[in-house]
């Protein structure tokens, strides 16, 4: 029988850390920008069917950095958690906060007992009827929980895009203003001064939308063309 | 939430709500009691619903009244309810069982959009609440059915499609126009004379509430619209920029112009 190496608690946690930071490192970054008019959901994607930006539930959005299957069947348990939480309760009582804890765990049980870690970064978003009842969170792959404020960047080069984001945030701007911001800060490591509509993913959580657009299903998807128009609006 | 470390993922996966309560909350279901044998104590019954197509769309009516046996349970109840952006479903039956199928079917059709990414085909839908009336069946066995009406507007073929439903879960398409409940038989006496192909909207809603009042006319378990409490029928339109509920005052209007023509011509019967 072969011997067991010993390693220590620290490096393994450590080594794992590494691990999943790396994968994290390599993909695209996305960015969550709370505005006046909601929250402004922002990713780097190519592919207009892969999505990283979805709907959890009524005023709660979903966007995630890392690999695609792993942070797919986070978003899908989410939905589900939601679901049967606001059908045997009522659909008040699904918050992002309740959400976001059960991703903790979810993330933290995998860190430690799984194989391998999961490679991705998880925000859950909540819109409030004012600005200050907006709940950002930040999870990450070892299932630490960040509230945030205003902002949440995640991804490759998330200490360059931050940088240019918490520049110019402003808890008065407008979505297309958010949107542009974002735009610009994507394209912190590119010649061009801002990413064009066409390659980025783009969702939005409206505030108050029962009274603007009659449902209270704040999520909107925004295709190439509404981000075309959203961004011809004034400055 | 399940752990997603948990096991082959893939080979749990649904995107069906209902499913996925069935493996990790079956006692949630509305219908999964099995019911010892007995009288059922006597419960709200929900009446007639309408549903008839139009120029461009479909729509939906039902009358506000709940019974149970002879002793009116409800005047204010609603029968008819938007299942997602583009179909609408009337229940006629029992109505607590009918309420919680609702919602389930609801919660359904969004659960689904939102892992999938993409609305469920109207044909689809229909199947879906087929099978949760067939999932109602041992209840119904009991004398606690519940029938719903199903309409929606089919975006691939641009047109209002309408489907009916037996106690076994059977679905069946419906042209033209069709009704649910107890006050059903008067109500599609009143439709076939008033339905016309090509009808607009706004003649459309008026047909509905007037095959509704010749309902409430003759059959006691549904109610008539109501001036002293200024309660009006439940319409929702369904065509292609989505469902919209007929604001009360249209409602009011319609019904108040059915009674007056009906006054003027002075008939009994």
């Amino acid at each position: 029988m072969t011997q067991q190496f010993y390693v220590s608690p620290e490096q393994l946690m450590k080594d794992r850390a590494d691990f999943a930071r790396k994968g994290i490192a390599r993909g695209r970054s996305v960015v969550v920008i709370s505005c006046a008019d909601g929250i402004a959901l922002i990713a780097e994607n190519p592919s207009p069917s892969l999505h990283k930006i979805g709907e959890i539930y009524d005023k709660i959005a979903f966007a995630a950095v890392g690999k695609y299957n792993e942070f797919e069947s986070l978003r899908q348990a989410g939905v589900r958690y939601a679901d049967v939480r606001g059908y045997s309760y009522d659909r008040e009582d699904v918050t992002a906060r309740g959400l976001a804890s059960v991703y903790a765990q979810s993330l933290g049980a995998v860190f430690t007992a799984e194989q391998k870690p999961f490679e991705v970064e998880l925000a859950v978003a909540e819109v409030g009827l004012a600005q200050e009842q907006d709940h950002l969170y930040r999870l990450t792959f070892d299932g630490s929980i960040a509230d945030e404020n205003g902002f949440v960047v995640m991804g490759g080069l998330a200490d360059q895009i931050s940088d240019v984001v918490s520049g110019d945030w402003d808890p008065e701007l407008s979505l297309a203003g958010a949107m542009r911001l974002a735009l610009r800060a994507l394209a912190a490591d590119k010649e061009a001064d801002a990413l064009p509509a066409t390659a980025v993913e783009a969702a939005v959580l409206y505030r108050a939308s029962e009274s603007h657009r009659g449902s209270r299903r704040a999520f909107r998807r925004l295709l190439p063309e509404d981000m075309t128009l959203l961004l011809a609006e004034e400055a | 939430m399940q752990d997603p470390s948990t096991g082959p993922l893939a080979t749990q996966a649904t995107s069906s709500f209902t499913e996925h309560l069935q493996r990790s909350r079956p006692e949630l279901l509305p219908f999964s009691q099995s019911l010892p044998a007995g009288m059922v104590p006597s419960s709200p019954h929900a009446t007639t619903i309408v549903a008839l197509t139009y120029a461009g769309g479909v729509l939906m009516a039902g009358d506000r009244r709940a019974t149970m046996g002879n002793v009116i349970a409800s005047r204010h109840i609603e029968k008819v309810f938007p299942a997602d952006e583009y179909s609408v479903l009337g229940i006629a039956g029992t109505a607590g069982l009918a309420i919680d199928i609702t919602r389930l079917f609801q919660v359904e059709l969004e659960h689904y959009e939102k892992i999938e990414g993409t609305l469920l085909s109207l044909v689809g839908k229909a199947n879906r609440l087929g099978a949760m009336i067939r999932g109602n069946l041992p209840m119904a066995m009991q004398g606690m059915a519940v029938i719903p009406l199903f309409a929606g507007f089919d975006q691939v073929s641009g047109v209002g499609r309408l489907f009916s439903y037996d106690v076994t879960g059977g679905r069946y398409e419906e042209q033209e126009h069709h009704s649910v409940g107890s006050g059903s038989v008067f109500a599609r006496g009143a439709l076939k004379k008033l339905w016309k192909p090509n009808l607009t909207e706004e003649s459309a809603v008026a047909v509905a509430v007037e095959a509704l009042y010749d309902a409430a006319d003759d059959d006691s378990a549904t109610g008539g619209p109501d001036p002293v409490r200024q309660l009006w029928p439940v319409v929702y339109t369904v065509n292609r920029t989505g469902n919209r509920r007929v604001p009360e005052r249209d409602l009011a209007a319609i019904a108040g112009a059915i009674v007056e023509s009906r006054a003027i011509a002075g008939r009994e019967a």
